[in-house]
């Protein structure tokens, strides 16, 4: 290795540690941004719900808990998913980790089936973007969420595939490593969603 | 290692964690949805606060794996905090602060 990374003039490769740790870190920096433009919102969020207390507690009675709830678990349990996932294939285990990869495509999957049937049941209602500030915060932000999800559901199906091709082993991991930060992200941000939009006490 | 960095990339966190963090998650869930259920007036959201971001630092130390990460990484995670705190922070104030309408 002393000698490869000595030679920077043969090319693009990096130290693989350096090009590592800079993946990651360079991950962390994208999901600072991502926090960022979630924050807008919640901002949004935390001026209209300070100004019209009980506008929130009346138009909030309309989500389903329940479903709110059950999505939650779900992406929980893809996280737990994902994280088992990176360790498998930091053990060098790619089968154990495209089986992991694949319950988390499965549970972004659900997530989404979920989510369409509350925004149908809301249409059937005819609750729309435009009904309150409320429910277009609602519908922004679990929309824009929802964004997220398919996002990453797309780098999970490559993930996947490239799992099965055998891409990544124990020495190899960043992709899986950096594309699981992405997941626990959309995981990270629903577990302020759900509080906020569903369970206004 | 040529680079001498305080990452442990060696560090390979265990089944039996990641179960017990996702245990710990789902009870905090739980406890989230039944404290709803409660009128405890303003308390309510400082709860549902508190119990998401007891959450999410658990997310982000051991499903993120911030826990094992260096300083840098640390303060790459951290700093996107201060300025949300300082965006909605000082948007609250503007708007409560105002005495000429809008």
């Amino acid at each position: 290795m002393g000698d490869a990374s000595v030679e920077h003039s043969h090319g693009h490769h990096m130290d693989p540690a350096v090009e590592y740790s800079s993946s990651k870190l360079g991950m962390w920096l994208f999901l600072g941004t991502e926090i960022l433009l979630f924050g807008g919102l919640f901002a949004a969020y935390a001026i209209f719900r300070a100004k019209y207390p009980e506008m929130f507690f009346e138009q909030h009675v309309e989500l389903n808990k329940k479903m709110g709830a059950v999505n939650t678990c779900i992406l929980i349990f893809s996280s737990l998913t994902m994280a088992m996932g990176v360790s498998a294939i930091q053990r060098g285990k790619q089968k154990a980790t495209a089986i992991l990869i694949l319950i988390t495509i499965l549970c972004g999957l659900g997530f989404g089936v979920v989510k369409y049937f509350e925004y149908s049941a809301k249409f059937h209602h005819h609750i729309y973007p435009d009904t309150s500030i409320f429910f277009s915060l609602y519908f922004l932000m679990t929309g824009l969420h929802m964004l997220h999800v398919f996002v990453g559901l797309a780098i999970l199906s490559v993930l996947f595939v490239l799992t099965l091709k055998g891409k990544f082993n124990a020495k190899y991991s960043t992709p899986v490593e950096v594309g699981g930060l992405y997941w626990h992200l959309v995981d990270l941000i629903w577990i302020y969603l759900f509080p906020l939009l569903y369970l206004i006490g | 290692m040529s680079t001498h960095s305080h990452t442990d990339r060696n560090h390979i966190t265990g089944n039996k964690t990641y179960v017990i963090v996702w245990a710990a998650l789902m009870v905090m869930t739980a406890v989230t949805v039944y404290v709803s259920y409660i009128n405890f007036g303003i308390l309510n959201i400082v709860i549902a606060l508190v119990v998401a971001s007891i959450k999410a630092s658990i997310v982000a130390l051991y499903f993120m794996h911030l826990k094992f990460e260096d300083s840098i990484t640390w303060v790459f995670a951290l700093f996107p905090l201060s300025l949300l705190a300082l965006l909605i922070g000082m948007t609250i104030t503007d708007t409560f602060t105002r005495t000429i309408v809008p």
